[in-house]
């Protein structure tokens, strides 16, 4: 019996938004799937060496928590001034810590050690001028007919 | 508590990492022997019944105590 298939695009690069992917491929794979993911777009952040630059912010989305109430007494426009991105991520990435939800370099490790298949959008790095350098090794760069070749075969297919 | 073959502590880290350590400690063994996992994310319960069912690794204890979660796995022959 061959293994079932999860095929995931990857569209966003925002700190909140690169977790679905690595946490829904590793546990694929721990549960014996053949997963590839498509890095595209902002995706494409994902793929880089170093993570530390991935942000989230509260503008623009009313659903994300705020600590201390922030929500009832800070104006949505205040959330545009500068520095409050950099203190949202600052203190997600705390509360992440502090209820040992793993970090986005392990998770992408464990991804890898799994077997995970990367793939860049050979369109998006030109169109952004990235380097390969730029990327941790191991990935492959492709096009849109390289992911229907594994996602016409899919089990799943997720969009993110 | 019966004997099994190794241990895993999961307690503290959260989804899907239990489930990830689990696998990867079920690699270190052989078909037939046993492991057990403590772990405290409460979301546990239901994903160590999925993983068994879905890897045909056997869970043959779970039961929890003081916030704690305890599962024995049986590796697949």
């Amino acid at each position: 019996m061959s293994n079932k298939k999860l095929a995931i695009i990857a569209t966003k690069g925002t700190l909140d938004w690169a977790y679905p992917p690595f946490i829904l491929a590793s546990t694929a794979a721990a549960l014996g799937y053949d997963v590839q993911i498509f890095f595209t777009f902002y995706g494409l952040q994902l793929l880089r060496k170093s993570l530390d630059h991935l942000q989230v912010s509260s503008l623009g989305n009313p659903g994300m928590p705020m600590p201390m109430a922030m929500d009832k007494w800070f104006p949505v426009l205040a959330q545009a001034l500068p520095g409050m991105q950099s203190m949202m991520t600052m203190m997600m990435k705390q509360k992440m810590r502090s209820k040992g939800v793993a970090s986005l370099e392990d998770l992408r490790n464990l991804c890898a050690e799994a077997d995970v298949k990367m793939i860049g959008c050979q369109m998006t790095v030109d169109l952004f001028g990235f380097e390969p350098s730029d990327f941790i090794p191991g990935i492959e760069m492709g096009g849109a007919a390289t992911f229907f070749e594994f996602a016409g075969e899919s089990d799943i297919c997720l969009f993110m | 508590m019966a004997n099994v073959d190794k241990e895993l502590d999961a307690r503290g880290l959260n989804c899907p990492l239990p489930i990830l350590r689990t696998k990867k400690a079920l690699n270190d063994l052989t078909g037939g022997q046993t492991l057990r996992v403590v772990a405290t994310d409460p979301g546990a319960i239901k994903d160590f019944q999925a993983f068994a069912k879905q890897t045909g690794n056997e869970l043959v204890e779970s039961g929890e105590a003081n916030g704690e979660f305890t599962f024995v796995l049986r590796k697949k022959a």
